[in-house]
C-alpha cells in the first residue's frame, strides 16, 4: 500500500510539472486578441474582435526579414472579468506566446493585464480603451485611440461654442470608470470656458445594469440646464434619453463614444434623434486610404454600417502588423520599439502617432444621431 | 502502530507539497504559476465559506463584499504615496490615508481583520434570521458594500478602481496562507468549538436546549469566515495587481459556492480539493469557446459554452450527488489506501464470485449426477 | 421640489412599482408552496420578454399572440424547471434546494447568453403602449398606465381562485403543511406544478410589460428586478398574494423617492432596497401583512 500511495503521489507530481514545461518553434507570428467575448462588455467586445478578424482576412500576412510569415489570431476570452483577465493575458504571452496583444473593450481588463505583458515584454495595443491609467507607467501598453481627457474636453467645447450653453447637467454611470473619468474632463472643462464654477447645475447618478431612470431625471426637470452630458455606456443611455423624452425634456443630449453602436438606436428610435456625442471614426468621412478599404470591406461582408470600436480594431491589427513588418524581427522588445516609432500611420479611424504616454493624437469626430443614423458632424482636432 | 504511520504518512505528504510548490515556483511557466496560484486562493476563500456552509450550516451570499472590504483595505494600506496619486486622478484621496504606507503581512492581518470586523458588525442583526432569508439579507449586505465602494470615490477610487498594486502574493505567500488557513479550520473543527458549529448545524433547536449559546456560536462563526475572506480578497488583488468594484459580484461569491458544494460542503479536504480541480478546469475548458471540431459538428465559436457547462456540472451535482465529492467526510490515509487497493478488492471479488459460480455449478452437477 | 414634480414622481413611483408587485407575486406563490426562493425567478421573467420577442421578430406574430404564446411557452418551462431542479431535492437540506435555484439562475443567464446573445435587443413596442399621455403636468407612457389595471385584476383573479376554488385550498394545504396536505389526498405534485406555472406566467408577462417600458432586452435583465421583487415579496409578507402587491409598489415608491428627495445619494438608488429589506427583516420580519411561522420541534 505504501509503494502504492508513494508511486501516485510522485507521478501526481511528475505531472503538475510536466504540465508547465512545453516549446514549439514558431511557424507563424500571433497575434493575441484579448476582448471580453462573453460576461458584461460581450457587445463592446464582440464589435472590437469583428475589426480585428476583418483586417486579419485582408492582410493574413506579415513579411519579417525575408521571409512571409501567416498571421494566427488567437481569441482569448477575458469574460469581462478582472481575474479571468489576468489568466486570459497571461494565457496569451505564455502558452499561446504571441508577439502583441491586442485589446481589451473596458479599461479594467486592460489594466489587469498591464502588469503581465510588462512582465513578458510583450507589447499592448488597446484599441478603444480610454483610461488614462491603462498606459500610465507601463511602457509595454499603447493605445490607438484617444484618451478621457481628451474626449471630455472635446465635448465641453462642442456645448459651449456650437450649443452655446451656459448652465449643464451630468448624469454618470458611477460604477463605470469611463463615465466617471469623462464627466469630471467635461465638468472641469466646462467651468473654464464659462468662466462659472457653478455652471453645473448638478450632477446625478446611475448604476450599471439599471433600466429605470425616471427619478433621477425628473430631477433634471427641477433645473433647466441647456445641455445634459450622460457619458454613460449605450446600453443604459438609450434608454435615459427615451426616458426623458418620455417625461418631456427637450434638452440637448451629449455623449461620448460608447453611444455608437447599431444597438443604441435599435433600442432608442426616435427618442434618440438629435443627441451628439464624441467618436473615433466616421463613415461618411473616409479620414485617410484605409478607412476606404475598411469601409468597403466591412460593408460587403456584413452589409451594415460599423461600429467606431471596429475601426480601431481594425487599426490595432495594421499597426501591429505595422510594427512587427519594421521591427524585422519576432523578439517582442524590438516589436515593442517598432510601435513606439510609430509615425503618421494612416489608420482607418484616422492617422496615427503615439506620443510619450502611448497614447494616439487622434481628432475626435462628432456625430449626431439624424434620420435614424449615425450623421457625421464635424471633426475636432486635439 | 497505525497512528504513528498516518503521522509519518501526514508528514511525508506535507513535505511532498512543499517541495511541489517550491519545484512549481522555480520551474513553471507564468501562465501556469498563476493558475497553480489562484488554486491557493481560492482554497482560503473556499474554506472561509465551507466554515459558513458546511460546518456551521449559514447560507451566506455576501461573501464577496467581505473579499472587497479585505481587498481594498490591504490595497489602501500598501500603496505607496506615489502611487495613490497616480491612481486618485480624478478625485484625490483623503488626507489620512494618503501617506500610510506598511508592509504587505501586517496589512494582510489588518485587512483580515477590518472583513472581520465588518463581518462581526453584520453578524449580529443579520443571524437571527432563517436560512432563505439569510441569504437575501447577506445578498444584500454585499451589495451594498460594493455600491458604497463604487460611490465613495475619495476613499476608494470609485469605480476608476486601484492599479499597479505591489504583486506581494508569490507563490510562497499564498500556499503559506492556503497551508495556515487549511491547518487553523482542521484544528478549529476537533476543537470543542468545532463540535458545537457542527451542533448548530444538525439542529439548532437541540444544540440551544444542550446549553450551546447558538447565536454565539454563528457570531464567531461569522466573524472568523469573514477574516479568511477578506485575508482571500487582498490576496487576490495583489496577485491580479488591480482591483474595482465590479470583480466583487454576486458571481464570485457563486463561483466560491459552486466550488464548496462540489467538494462537498463540511468536507475541509473537499474543499481544498475541488477549489484546486475547479480552477484549473476553468482554465483547461476554455477550448469550449473556442471553434470545435466535433467531426459531424464545427462550431465557429461558442461563447459562454464554458460557463454553460459548469453551471449544468453544478445542477448535477446538486440534484443527483448533493453531498458532493467528499460529503462532510474527510480524506484520510485509510481512505486512500481503500481507493488504492480498490482494483486488487475489485479483482479479488470477481475471483471469488467466480469460484462461487463454479463452485455452485460444480455443486448442481453433483447434484444432477448424483 | 415642486408640487408638479412631486406628482411625477408619484407617477414614476406607481408605475415602477406595479411592474415590481406584478413580479412578486410569482416569487411568493412559489415561496408560499415550497419554502423556496425561486432565484430562478428573474430569468424566466428574462425568458418571457425574449420569447415574446422573438415571436414578433422572427415569426412576425402580431404582438398579442405573441405574448400570449410566450406566456404559455413559459408557463411550461417554469414547470419543467420545477420538475427537474427542485422536485428531486423537494426532501432534502434547504440548502441544497436554494443552490440548485441559484444554479438554475446561472445556467438560465448563461444559456441565454449563448443563445440570444449577449448584445442587447431593442424591443418594438406596440404603438398603442408606446404613447407618451399627459395628465396634467405629469407625463406618463400608455404601458404604465396599463400596468396598474393589469396587476389589480391578477389579484382579484388570483385571491380568488385561492380563496374560493379547490385548487386554491389544495395550494393554501400545501404551503401550510405539505405532508399533511399530501396525507389528506391532495396531489402535492400537481399543485406545486400548478403553482409554478401560474408564477412562471406571472414573471413572463412582468418580463414583457416589462420589456415594453424598458424596451431593452438583455440576458441580464431580469437579475436585479429578481432580486428587489424578491425583496418586495418579502417586505410586504412572504407567502402572502396582498402583500407582494403591497411589497412591489412599497419598494417603487421607496427606490424613486429617496433619489427625489436625496438627490445627492442617487448613486446608492439600489443600496436603498437592500437596506429597506434589512429593516424589515430586523423589525418584521414576516413582513407587512405575513402571518407568523411558529417552528415546530
Amino acid at each position: 500500500m505504501m509503494k502504492r500511495l508513494a508511486l501516485s503521489l510522485l507521478s501526481l507530481a511528475a505531472v503538475l510539472l510536466a504540465a508547465g514545461c512545453a516549446a514549439k518553434t514558431p511557424t507563424s507570428v500571433k497575434i493575441g486578441v484579448f476582448e471580453p467575448i462573453t460576461g458584461a462588455n460581450a457587445g463592446g467586445g464582440a464589435l472590437e474582435v469583428e475589426g480585428v478578424k476583418l483586417a486579419n482576412e485582408l492582410y493574413p500576412t506579415v513579411k519579417v526579414g525575408d521571409k512571409e510569415y501567416p498571421i494566427e489570431l488567437v481569441i482569448s476570452d477575458n469574460k469581462s472579468d478582472k481575474v479571468e483577465a489576468a489568466n486570459a493575458a497571461q494565457r496569451l504571452v505564455d502558452k499561446d506566446k504571441v508577439q502583441v496583444v491586442l485589446g481589451s473593450w473596458g479599461s479594467s481588463l486592460s489594466m489587469a493585464a498591464g502588469p503581465i505583458v510588462q512582465k513578458a515584454q510583450v507589447p499592448a495595443i488597446g484599441l478603444s480603451c480610454t483610461n488614462p491609467l491603462v498606459t500610465k507607467g507601463n511602457e509595454y501598453y499603447f493605445r490607438v485611440c484617444f484618451i478621457d481627457p481628451f474626449q471630455g474636453t472635446v465635448m465641453a467645447n462642442y456645448a459651449f461654442k456650437e450649443l452655446k450653453a451656459k448652465k449643464a447637467v451630468i448624469i454618470r454611470e458611477v460604477s463605470n470608470d469611463y463615465s466617471v473619468g469623462l464627466a469630471k474632463y467635461f465638468e472641469d472643462s466646462f467651468k473654464k470656458l464659462t468662466g462659472n464654477d457653478g455652471a453645473i447645475l448638478t450632477e446625478l447618478n446611475y448604476n450599471t445594469g439599471d433600466q429605470d431612470f425616471s427619478s433621477q431625471l425628473t430631477e433634471v426637470k427641477k433645473y433647466s440646464p441647456d445641455v445634459i452630458f450622460a457619458p454613460g455606456n449605450f446600453t443604459e443611455s438609450a434608454l435615459l434619453v427615451k426616458q426623458a423624452r418620455e417625461l418631456g425634456i427637450k434638452t440637448p443630449f451629449l455623449g461620448g463614444d460608447t453611444w455608437e453602436t447599431p444597438e443604441f438606436i435599435d433600442v432608442g428610435k426616435e427618442a434618440v434623434e438629435g443627441i451628439v456625442f464624441s467618436t473615433f471614426f466616421a463613415t461618411e468621412v473616409p479620414i485617410t486610404d484605409t478607412s476606404k478599404i475598411f469601409l468597403d470591406a466591412y460593408r460587403k461582408k456584413y452589409n451594415k454600417e460599423p461600429a467606431a470600436v471596429t475601426a480601431l480594431g481594425f487599426d490595432g491589427y495594421l499597426v501591429a502588423r505595422d510594427a512587427i513588418q519594421r521591427a524585422g524581427t519576432l523578439d517582442t522588445t524590438k516589436i515593442r520599439d517598432a510601435i513606439n516609432e510609430t509615425k503618421d500611420f494612416p489608420g482607418a479611424a484616422g492617422v496615427i502617432n503615439f506620443d510619450e504616454n502611448r497614447d494616439a493624437t487622434k481628432d475626435a469626430v462628432i456625430k449626431v444621431v439624424k434620420d435614424g443614423k449615425f450623421t457625421y458632424l464635424t471633426t475636432v482636432k486635439p | 502502530m497505525k497512528n504513528k504511520r498516518e503521522l509519518l504518512l501526514t508528514a511525508g505528504a506535507v513535505i511532498l507539497a512543499a517541495i511541489v510548490v517550491v519545484l512549481a515556483d522555480s520551474f513553471m511557466d507564468s501562465f501556469t504559476l498563476r493558475v497553480f496560484n489562484l488554486c491557493a486562493i481560492y482554497i482560503v476563500l473556499a474554506l472561509s465559506l465551507n466554515l459558513l456552509l458546511g460546518f456551521t450550516g449559514l447560507f451566506s451570499l455576501g461573501h464577496a463584499g467581505f473579499m472587497a472590504v479585505g481587498a481594498y483595505v490591504c490595497a489602501l494600506l500598501t500603496m505607496s504615496r506615489d502611487l495613490k496619486e497616480m491612481n486618485f486622478f480624478l478625485v484625490p484621496l483623503v488626507p489620512w490615508l494618503m501617506n500610510i504606507s506598511i508592509p504587505f503581512l501586517p496589512a494582510l492581518v489588518i485587512a483580515g481583520l477590518v472583513s472581520a470586523f465588518v463581518g462581526f458588525l453584520i453578524a449580529a442583526p443579520v443571524l437571527r434570521l432563517k436560512d432563505d432569508y439569510l441569504a437575501i439579507a447577506t445578498l444584500g449586505f454585499a451589495e451594498i458594500i460594493r455600491v458604497v465602494i463604487t460611490n465613495l470615490q475619495s476613499v476608494t477610487n470609485g469605480a476608476q478602481g486601484l492599479k499597479g498594486l505591489p504583486r506581494y502574493s508569490s507563490t510562497y505567500v499564498v500556499w503559506i496562507a492556503a497551508a495556515l488557513t487549511t491547518l487553523f479550520i482542521i484544528l478549529l473543527m476537533r476543537s470543542s468549538f468545532g463540535r458545537a458549529m457542527k451542533a448548530v448545524k444538525q439542529d439548532e433547536i437541540a444544540a440551544e436546549a444542550m446549553g450551546i449559546n447558538v447565536f454565539r456560536v454563528k457570531v464567531t462563526s461569522f466573524t472568523l469566515s469573514s477574516f479568511f475572506a477578506g485575508v482571500g480578497g487582498a490576496l487576490l488583488g495583489h496577485m491580479i495587481t488591480t482591483i474595482d468594484p465590479k470583480m466583487f459580484t454576486f458571481t464570485l461569491t457563486y463561483n466560491i459556492i459552486l466550488i464548496v458544494v462540489l467538494g462537498g460542503a463540511g468536507s475541509v479536504s473537499g474543499s481544498v480539493i475541488s477549489a484546486i480541480v475547479v480552477t484549473v478546469l476553468m482554465e483547461l475548458l476554455r477550448f469550449l469557446d473556442e471553434p470545435m471540431d466535433l467531426i459531424f459538428v464545427k462550431t465557429s465559436g461558442l461563447p459562454g459554452l464554458r460557463m454553460v457547462a459548469f453551471s449544468i456540472f453544478l445542477m448535477v451535482v446538486i440534484i443527483y450527488r448533493q453531498r458532493g465529492l467528499m460529503g462532510d467526510r474527510e480524506l484520510s490515509w485509510q481512505s486512500v489506501g481503500t481507493a488504492l487497493e480498490a482494483p486488487r478488492r475489485w479483482r479479488a471479488a470477481r475471483a471469488a464470485k467466480a469460484d462461487a459460480k463454479s463452485a455452485g455449478k460444480k455443486k448442481a452437477k453433483e447434484g444432477r449426477d448424483a | 421640489m415642486t408640487f408638479a414634480l412631486f406628482l411625477q414622481h408619484l407617477a414614476n413611483a406607481l408605475a415602477l412599482g406595479s411592474l415590481y408587485a406584478l413580479i412578486a407575486i410569482g416569487y411568493t406563490m412559489v415561496y408560499g408552496i415550497l419554502r423556496l426562493i425561486n432565484f430562478a425567478h428573474g430569468d424566466i421573467f428574462m425568458l418571457g420578454a425574449y420569447l415574446a420577442f422573438y415571436g414578433v421578430a422572427l415569426f412576425a406574430l402580431p404582438w398579442w399572440a405573441s405574448l400570449l404564446l410566450s406566456l404559455i411557452f413559459t408557463a411550461l418551462f417554469g414547470i419543467g424547471l420545477e420538475r427537474v431542479a427542485y422536485r428531486p431535492l423537494r426532501d432534502s437540506p434547504r440548502i441544497s434546494i436554494m443552490i440548485s435555484a441559484i444554479g438554475a439562475s446561472f445556467l438560465l443567464e448563461n444559456l441565454a447568453v449563448l443563445v440570444f446573445g449577449g448584445r442587447p435587443k431593442g424591443v418594438d413596442v406596440p404603438a398603442l403602449l408606446n404613447r407618451v399621455v399627459q395628465i396634467g403636468s405629469v407625463s406618463v407612457l400608455s404601458v404604465s398606465l396599463l400596468i396598474p389595471v393589469c396587476t389589480l385584476l391578477i389579484l382579484i383573479v388570483l385571491m380568488r381562485v385561492v380563496n374560493g376554488t379547490k385548487t386554491g385550498m389544495a395550494m393554501r394545504a400545501v404551503s401550510t403543511d405539505i405532508e399533511t396536505a399530501r396525507l389528506m389526498g391532495v396531489d402535492v405534485d400537481k399543485v406545486v406544478s400548478f403553482t409554478f406555472g401560474a408564477g412562471s406566467l406571472l414573471a413572463a408577462l412582468g418580463g414583457i410589460l416589462w420589456s415594453y417600458k424598458y424596451p431593452q432586452l438583455n440576458p441580464l435583465m431580469g437579475m436585479m428586478p429578481g432580486i428587489k421583487c424578491f425583496i418586495a415579496a418579502v417586505i410586504g409578507g412572504i407567502g402572502s398574494i396582498p402583500g407582494a402587491v403591497l411589497g412591489g409598489f412599497l419598494m417603487g415608491f421607496i427606490e424613486i423617492m429617496m433619489v427625489a428627495f436625496l438627490p445627492a445619494l442617487s448613486g446608492y438608488r439600489d443600496a436603498f432596497a437592500f437596506v429597506l429589506l434589512i429593516i424589515v427583516l430586523l423589525v418584521k420580519p414576516t413582513g407587512l401583512l405575513g402571518r407568523n411561522q411558529a417552528e415546530k420541534v
